[in-house]
C-alpha cells in the first residue's frame, strides 16, 4: 500500500529584522554573519502569533490541498520548541478551531528541531499500518534566540503541515523510504525555567549536525540503493545557509539540488518547522511528478529523521492552491527595528500588574 | 479566571460559528435563539473569513491587557455573505487601513489571561 | 396615570473626590434635595448607578443609600442601563409617582470611579464583553468608530467636533460644580493626546465621582410645596443592539430616536418646541449624533450646525448648557439625574449666568453604552 503526503502548506509571518539590525545592536559585523552563515533575514512573530496560530495556518492550507473533511484525520502531532504552554497541548487548540475533534488522537512533540520531522514520521506509520485514513504532522516554532548570541540571527518562526494519507487519487508524494539516526549527544538545550536555550559552540557542528545529519542520509540513501545523483532534491535542516550546503556535498549533492528548499537566508531557522518547510518549498516550486526528494531533519540531543519522496502528478494540481512559503517570504512584509523585535520576542522586563 | 466564559465562546471565536435566520436571512455572530424579525428558526452558519472594512479606529490608550500592543487598529469588518463583527487589524501598517479595504480573517492569540493564566485565541483581520 | 411634577433638586460637586465614597456622595446629593423640595417623608427611592461592584466591589445599593439616608425600612431600588442608569431610574420614579403607587419619590444618580478600580475595564461592560471589549476595543474606540464611519458618510470634521467640546467648556465655566470650569480653544481639543483616532482627550468626557438628586411627587400636591411647577410632559425610553457593529447604520442612534420619538409623541411635541436639551455627550461625536437624532437639525449635519453656534447658549437650541459630560463631568450613573437638575434651575430661571431666555420646556436624553440604550424626558415649566 502506497503511503504519501496528500495535502501540505507552510506559514511564515509577515514581520522581519535583518541582520544588520541584530549586528548594529550587539556589535557584531553584520557582512560575517552574512557572508559566513548565509543569513540574510529573519521572520519575527507577530505578538499575537505563536506556535499555535503558526500551526493553524499551515494546517488549514494542507487541508485545503487535501481536499478532505477535517473529521477524517485520524491523529493530528504538532511538533515543537516553543509550545506556548508547558502543560497543555497545542494540537488540541488547532484541531478545535479545524473542526477536527472529538474523534482523533492528538500528542504534542519535541526534540528541539526535529519535533516536526518526528511527527511526520510517525504520522506515515499510522497510515502505512492501517490504523487511520489521514493522519496531520505539524513542525512549527516561534523560537527564542539569546541576545548577543549566534543563535539570534537565526531563530526565527515559522512552520508547515503534512497530512499523510493511502488514497491512491489524492498522494502528492509518495514515502518511499524513512530511516532514524539518534543518539545521546548534548549540543544544544534549554533546562526547565530557563529562557533561552544553551549550546556548545563549534561542538554543535561535526559532532552533532553533520554526524547525524551525514549518517542518516548516508543510511538511508544505501537502504535505497541510491546516489545523490539518482536523487533530485534535497532537504536538509537549515541552522544557516551554510550548514546543508556541507552537508550536502559530503553526499554527494549539488547546489541547485538544495537551494529549491534553501529557505533560511530569507527566513531564518524555523527549528521545528525548518527542513519541513524546506520541503513544502521544494514541493511549491521545482518538484516534478516522477522527481525524488531526500528530506534529512537534525535535532538537537541529537537525532535526525530521513525520508525519500517521490513526487506525483497531483502535484500539479494541489501546487497553485493556496499561497506558497516562497512567496510568503519574499511577498509583504514589514522590517522591525531591534527595540520593535525585543518587544515582540517578550525580551524586555515588564512590569507586572497588581 | 477567563476560562469558562472563553470556552462557552470558543466555536465562535476559533471557527465564527454563527447563526443564519432562515425566515429573514440575517446572520448572526455570536448565534441567537430568536430572531429581532420573530422567527425561532435559525440554522447553524459559519460566517466566511473573508470582508471589508466598514469602519475603524486606531487605539492609543488601551485597556491594562492591551497596555503594551499599542497603537493597535480596531475594525468594523462585513463579511462576504453576511454578518459584520468587531476586530483587530493586525499585521497591517497603520497608515494601510482604508474603510472599504479588503480583508482576510487570521486565526490569533487575542489575550492572555496575565502571567499564568491561559491563552485565548480567536479572530483577527489583515488587509490582504 | 397622574402627572408628575419635580419639586426639589440636589448636585454635589463633579470631580475627583478622594475624601468622599459612594454612600456620603449619594446622600450629600440626597438631602440637599429633600430640604430643596421641603418635605417631610419619603414613599420610595431610587438609585441609579452603572456598576458599584466592578468600581467599589459594593452592590445592594438600594439598602445601603436608604440606610445612610436614615430612611429605614424605606422601599429602595437601584437601576442600572451602564450611562442611562440616572434616566432610567428617573423615568421609574416617575412611573412609581404617575401611576398612584406612591407620592413622594426620590430620585437618585451616583458614581464613584476613583477607586483604584481598572476604569477602562469597568466602563467596557457597558460594551458587548465577548464581542467588543474581547478584540481590544474601549469607549472612546467604539465611539471612535462612529465618528470616522459619520467623516466618511457626512463629511463630519474634526473642526466640528472640537466645536462641541469648546461650546461645552464655555458654558461649563459658568457652572460651579463642574468639574473641568475652563473654557478651551478649537486647538486644545485637535491637539490633544491621541486616545483612539480620530478622538484625542478633549474629545472625550472625563473619569468623575459625583451624585444628584431630585424629589418627584403629583403636580396636584406640588402646589403645596412650590408655586413653580416643573411638570414632567413627556419620557421615552428605547434600547437598541448592545454591538455597534449589529447596528442598521452605525452613524445613526436610533436608541435615541426611538427614545425621543416617545417622548415627543407623550409630549405631543415637536423638536422646535423645545428651548434647550442637556444630551449626553460622553464623547463630542456623540452630541452631534445625539442632536440628529432627537429632530434638532438634519441626520448627517449635526457638525455644520453645531460649528455655526446653534447650539451655543444664545443659539437656536441651546445644548448642555450645564457644560455636558465633558466640561461638567460624568459620574456614570449620576448623568441622568444631573441632567434634570439642570433642566429644572433653567425652568425656575436659576441657572445663573448659564440662564437660557425664556427657557419653558427642556429636554434631558441620556444614553447608555454606544447607544444600546436611551432614556429621554421633557419637562415643563406651568
Amino acid at each position: 500500500m502506497a503511503v504519501g503526503i496528500i495535502g501540505y502548506g507552510a506559514y511564515v509571518p509577515r514581520y522581519r529584522i535583518k541582520a544588520e539590525e541584530i549586528a548594529t545592536q550587539w556589535g557584531d559585523d553584520p557582512e560575517v554573519i552574512k557572508r559566513g552563515l548565509l543569513l540574510y533575514e529573519k521572520t519575527v512573530p507577530n505578538h499575537d502569533e505563536d506556535t499555535v496560530t503558526i500551526a493553524y495556518q499551515a494546517a488549514k492550507y494542507a487541508l485545503v490541498r487535501a481536499g478532505i473533511d477535517p473529521k477524517e484525520i485520524g491523529a493530528l502531532y504538532v511538533g515543537s520548541e516553543s509550545h506556548p504552554y508547558a502543560v497543555k497541548p497545542s494540537g488540541t487548540v488547532v484541531a478545535e478551531a479545524l473542526g477536527m475533534v472529538p474523534d482523533i488522537h492528538i500528542a504534542d512533540y519535541e526534540f528541539a528541531c526535529k519535533a516536526g520531522s518526528e511527527a511526520m514520521f510517525v504520522c506515515y506509520s499510522h497510515v502505512k499500518a492501517g490504523n487511520m485514513k489521514y493522519a496531520m504532522a505539524i513542525g512549527a516554532d516561534t523560537s527564542q534566540g539569546a541576545p548577543a548570541d549566534a543563535l539570534e540571527y537565526s531563530a526565527a518562526a515559522g512552520g508547515s503541515a503534512f497530512i499523510f494519507g493511502a488514497d491512491e487519487d489524492k498522494i502528492i508524494a509518495e514515502v518511499l523510504y524513512t530511516y532514524s539516526f539518534t543518539t545521546d549527544t548534548p549540543d544544544f538545550w534549554r533546562r526547565e525555567h530557563q529562557m533561552y536555550p544553551q549550546h556548545g559552540g563549534r561542538f554543535t557542528g561535526e559532532p552533532a549536525y553533520f554526524k547525524h545529519v551525514v549518517s542518516a542520509g548516508r543510511n538511508i540513501m544505501e537502504m535505497a540503493g541510491l546516489t545523490a545523483k539518482e536523487i533530485h532534491w534535497a532537504v536538509f535542516h537549515m541552522p544557516n545557509g551554510k550548514f546543508p550546503l556541507r552537508a550536502g556535498r559530503t553526499l554527494g549533492f549539488s547546489k541547485e539540488q538544495i537551494e529549491p528548499g534553501l529557505v533560511v537566508p530569507w527566513q531564518g531557522n524555523t527549528y521545528s518547522g525548518s527542513s519541513p518547510n524546506g520541503l513544502a518549498a521544494t514541493l511549491d516550486s521545482a518538484a516534478k511528478p516522477g522527481d525524488l526528494i531526500l528530506m534529512v531533519s537534525f535535532g538537537s540531543g541529537a537525532g535526525s529523521d530521513a525520508f525519500i519522496f517521490k513526487v506525483r502528478e497531483r502535484i500539479n494540481e494541489v501546487r497553485d492552491m493556496v499561497p506558497k512559503l516562497w512567496d510568503l517570504i519574499h511577498g509583504k512584509k514589514f522590517y522591525l527595528t531591534y527595540g520593535q523585535y525585543a518587544k515582540f520576542r517578550g525580551k524586555i522586563h515588564l512590569n507586572p500588574d497588581v | 479566571m477567563i476560562v469558562p466564559r472563553h470556552y462557552k465562546e470558543m466555536p465562535q471565536r476559533y471557527k465564527l460559528q454563527g447563526s443564519r435566520c432562515k425566515a429573514c436571512g440575517k446572520v448572526f455572530l455570536p448565534p441567537r435563539q430568536i430572531c429581532p424579525c420573530g422567527s425561532e428558526d435559525l440554522e447553524d452558519y459559519n460566517l466566511s473569513w473573508k470582508g471589508k472594512i466598514l469602519t475603524f479606529t486606531i487605539i492609543r490608550t488601551p485597556p491594562v491587557q492591551f497596555k503594551y500592543q499599542k497603537p493597535y487598529a480596531v475594525a468594523v469588518v462585513e463579511l462576504e455573505g453576511g454578518g459584520t463583527i468587531q476586530c483587530q487589524v493586525t499585521d497591517t501598517s497603520l497608515e494601510e487601513i482604508e474603510i472599504g479595504k479588503e480583508v482576510e480573517i487570521v486565526f490569533r492569540k487575542i489575550l492572555s489571561e496575565g502571567e499564568a493564566g491561559i491563552h485565548c485565541y480567536g479572530y483577527k483581520c489583515r488587509v490582504i | 396615570m397622574r402627572d408628575v411634577a419635580v419639586i426639589g433638586i440636589g448636585i454635589t460637586k463633579f470631580g475627583e473626590l478622594w475624601w468622599q465614597n459612594l454612600r456620603e456622595l449619594c446622600v450629600e446629593a440626597a438631602l440637599k434635595a429633600i430640604k430643596d423640595a421641603g418635605v417631610d417623608h419619603l414613599d420610595s427611592m431610587y438609585v441609579g448607578c452603572m456598576t458599584s461592584g466592578l468600581f467599589c466591589a459594593q452592590e445592594h445599593l438600594g439598602a445601603i443609600m436608604a440606610d445612610y439616608l436614615g430612611q429605614k425600612h424605606l422601599p429602595a431600588y437601584r437601576i442600572e442601563s451602564a450611562c442611562a442608569s440616572g434616566g432610567l431610574a428617573f423615568r421609574l420614579g416617575y412611573m412609581e409617582v404617575a401611576s398612584g403607587m406612591s407620592d413622594i419619590v426620590l430620585v437618585g444618580g451616583a458614581e464613584k470611579m476613583h477607586t483604584g478600580a481598572d476604569a477602562t475595564f469597568a466602563l467596557a461592560s457597558a460594551a458587548d464583553q465577548e464581542y467588543e471589549a474581547f478584540h481590544g476595543n474601549t469607549f472612546p474606540g467604539l465611539y471612535a468608530l462612529i465618528a470616522r464611519a459619520h467623516m466618511a458618510k457626512y463629511g463630519t470634521t474634526r473642526e466640528q467636533m472640537a466645536a462641541v467640546a469648546v461650546k461645552n467648556h464655555d458654558n461649563g465655566s459658568k457652572n460651579p460644580n463642574a468639574q473641568f470650569p475652563m473654557k478651551i480653544n478649537k486647538e486644545t481639543v485637535l491637539n490633544a493626546t491621541p486616545v483612539a483616532d480620530p478622538l484625542g482627550l478633549f474629545d472625550c468626557s472625563p473619569v468623575t465621582d459625583g451624585a444628584a438628586a431630585v424629589i418627584l411627587c403629583p403636580v396636584e400636591m406640588a402646589k403645596k410645596y412650590t408655586d413653580t411647577i416643573i411638570k414632567v410632559i413627556g419620557s421615552g425610553a428605547a434600547t437598541s443592539t448592545i454591538a455597534l457593529h449589529q447596528r442598521d447604520d452605525i452613524t445613526f442612534l436610533d436608541a435615541v430616536y426611538h427614545a425621543g420619538k416617545r417622548a415627543y409623541e407623550m409630549a405631543g411635541l415637536k423638536p422646535e418646541d423645545i428651548d434647550f436639551a442637556e444630551v449626553h455627550d460622553c464623547f463630542t461625536i456623540a452630541e452631534i449624533c445625539c442632536i440628529e437624532a432627537l429632530g434638532f437639525c438634519e441626520v448627517g449635519q449635526g457638525g455644520p450646525f453645531s460649528e455655526v453656534g446653534n447650539t451655543a447658549l444664545d443659539g437656536k437650541i441651546p445644548i448642555n448648557t450645564s457644560g455636558g459630560l465633558k466640561s461638567k463631568g460624568h459620574p456614570v450613573g449620576a448623568t441622568g439625574v444631573a441632567q434634570i437638575v439642570e433642566l429644572v434651575e433653567q425652568l425656575r430661571g436659576t441657572a445663573g449666568e448659564r440662564q437660557v431666555k425664556n427657557a419653558k420646556r427642556g429636554l434631558a436624553q441620556n444614553m447608555g453604552g454606544s447607544g444600546a440604550s436611551s432614556v429621554v424626558h421633557i419637562l415643563e415649566v406651568q
